[in-house]
């Protein structure tokens, strides 16, 4: 007769147990805390992808201390008692072996699946795709489209997209509104409850425009258009960072942005018009992308031959799409 | 060994290799002050004014790099130093001059045209006040005192002149343009990240390198400490 104890009823129960209160403890205490937050549509998304994929693991992980836990107290060589060298006590379990494979290669695949599909859709911000995202908000190409013919506009009472052109150069970031003449500042300013699309290019060399708050995050290069999307929820202040290593001063290369009210969003818009309009008059036309070396220093300071005489407004700002 | 020494052993080592763990990281993290500060605090009374005085040259004249363009800075006893970290006083108005001597273009982005973060977001000029400044214009502008973190930006418009100084320290006796305009520094104290955003580093990829890539020429930081 076998005295063994039933060892794998034992774990199982223990584990069972483990990952239903491991899992409800997440779910319900840590999940709401995990980054990015709620800010945005698409940081919401994300908090809930990290969630789903943290109560997959739980389980996995606590198996896999179990069973390490279990195997170092219970199957440990015992003084007297000699080493089981032999026999069915040193076979391998195939059966558990085999389930385990399966169902960790089961979760993973689901969990790639899972995240592609949601990425795929509206959990995602775009971010990576270029001027041509594979999904767009509704009213976002044709806000965008607006901007570029010159007749972007936005107001709290409707529900069109605002666009927001994100400037990276060496080693900040601007943003351009082309809802409100084109105006361009130092500062990232949101409206709540509203679909955000921004353009995102740089005038230099490749940079990131990491807003994570927003869950959004999209490459900064020259000469191209990259468009990420965010849907805003909540008011409060975000960080902008750049994160592509861009230069000696790239740590520097940060500044915060502010999700306010819809009316306390248009409040500062028309007062930063007014105030900015002695310089605005002098930016390019809204663009995608702007020519460095069109609109750069003196013309002249580039070693690779790509240099456009200076011709000031007949090539500033010069890259526009076809039409 | 016995057991217990042995454990002593393992737990005396993972406690020294813990140490230099923690040692070489606070010293990656920890940048500390770097060298050649140019210390103003004391140069006032506590809560009155400092000044602030500045060249911006198109070619230092000296040094591994004479071709290069730079800051320098005047020490309050008189003495022109080439260094770019300066040591303010918290909370205290800054009085800044800047003898700017070197020619210029338009702006890469023409945004830093605009006087911001200045007290009465103004610049004076040769004693013209200006707020915005079009860099397809005349000259055009020949390089910023831009301080992001503080929303402080100043275009220098450029050095008109046929001849420029080429040896720092420039001589008031070589054409210049004379800029003058007021800041506050911050309550808080810290290290304030300070550039040019001109890309003005002839011959380097999109003229950001060289000088513009080197601390101590066209960047540096505003270090300021409680007085």
């Amino acid at each position: 007769m076998n005295n063994e104890p039933r060892h794998m009823r034992r774990i199982v129960t223990a584990w069972v147990i483990a990952s239903v209160i491991g899992d409800l403890l997440w779910w319900f205490l840590v999940g709401p805390h995990i980054p990015p937050g709620n800010m945005t549509e698409s940081a919401h998304w994300n908090q809930f992808d990290f969630n789903v994929l943290a109560v997959t693991a739980i389980p996995v992980v606590f198996m896999v201390w179990l069973w390490m836990g279990y195997a170092l107290v219970n199957w440990r060589d015992k003084p007297g008692v000699p080493d089981p060298v032999g026999g069915e006590a040193a076979k391998a379990p195939y059966r558990v072996q085999a389930a385990w494979i399966s169902i960790t290669s089961i979760v993973v695949i689901a969990a790639a699946i899972y995240g592609t599909v949601a990425l795929i859709g509206d959990h995602g911000s775009g971010g990576g795709e270029g001027p041509n995202p594979v999904w767009a908000p509704e009213g976002a190409v044709a806000a965008n489209t607006a901007a570029i013919q010159g007749k972007a506009t936005w107001s709290p009472a409707g529900h069109q997209p605002l666009v927001v052109q994100v400037i990276a150069q060496q080693w900040k970031f601007t943003y351009r509104y082309p809802a409100f003449g084109g105006m361009e500042t130092s500062r990232l300013i949101l409206p709540v409850g509203t679909d955000v699309v921004f353009d995102v290019t740089s005038l230099d060399v490749i940079h990131d425009f990491w807003a994570y708050q927003l869950s959004v995050k999209a490459d900064a290069n020259p000469g191209v258009n990259n468009v990420a999307f965010a849907d805003t929820h909540q008011t409060g202040q975000f960080m902008v960072r750049c994160d592509e290593l861009c230069g000696i001063w790239h740590g520097a290369m940060y500044n915060s942005g502010r999700i306010l009210s819809k009316t306390a969003f248009m409040a500062w818009a028309t007062k930063t018009e007014a105030q900015n309009a002695s310089n605005t008059k002098y930016l390019p036309p809204f663009a995608w992308t702007y020519t460095p070396d069109a609109n750069g220093a003196s013309g002249g300071l580039y070693p690779d031959g790509n240099v456009t005489p200076y011709s000031p407004y007949d090539t500033y700002g010069a890259k526009q799409p076809a039409s | 060994m016995t057991m217990s020494g042995r454990l002593g052993a393992v737990l005396g080592l993972f406690v020294i290799a813990v140490g230099l763990i923690i040692w070489v990281l606070m010293g990656l993290l920890t940048p500390g002050t770097p060298e050649g500060v140019v210390n103003y605090v004391g140069s006032s009374a506590p809560g009155q004014p400092v000044n602030l005085t500045l060249q911006t040259v198109g070619t230092i004249g000296f040094g591994d790099h004479p071709t290069w363009v730079s800051y320098l800075a005047r020490t309050p006893q008189g003495e022109w130093v080439h260094d770019t970290t300066w040591q303010l006083p918290a909370d205290t108005l800054i009085n800044v001059t800047i003898y700017q001597y070197d020619s210029g273009g338009p702006l890469r982005n023409q945004e830093f045209g605009q006087v911001t973060g200045t007290v009465g977001n103004y610049e004076t000029v040769n004693g013209k006040t200006i707020r915005a400044f079009n860099s397809y214009s005349g000259a055009g502008v020949g390089h910023t005192f831009t301080v992001p973190a503080l929303g402080i930006n100043v275009p220098l418009i450029a050095n008109s002149a046929s001849t420029l100084c080429g040896f720092a320290p420039c001589h008031v006796s070589s054409a210049h343009q004379l800029i003058h305009f007021s800041f506050k520094t911050p309550a808080r104290t810290g290290e304030y990240h300070w550039q040019c955003f001109i890309p003005c580093g002839l011959g380097y990829l999109y003229g950001n390198g060289g000088p513009m890539s080197t601390q101590g020429f066209m960047g540096g930081f505003l270090d300021v400490v409680s007085q």
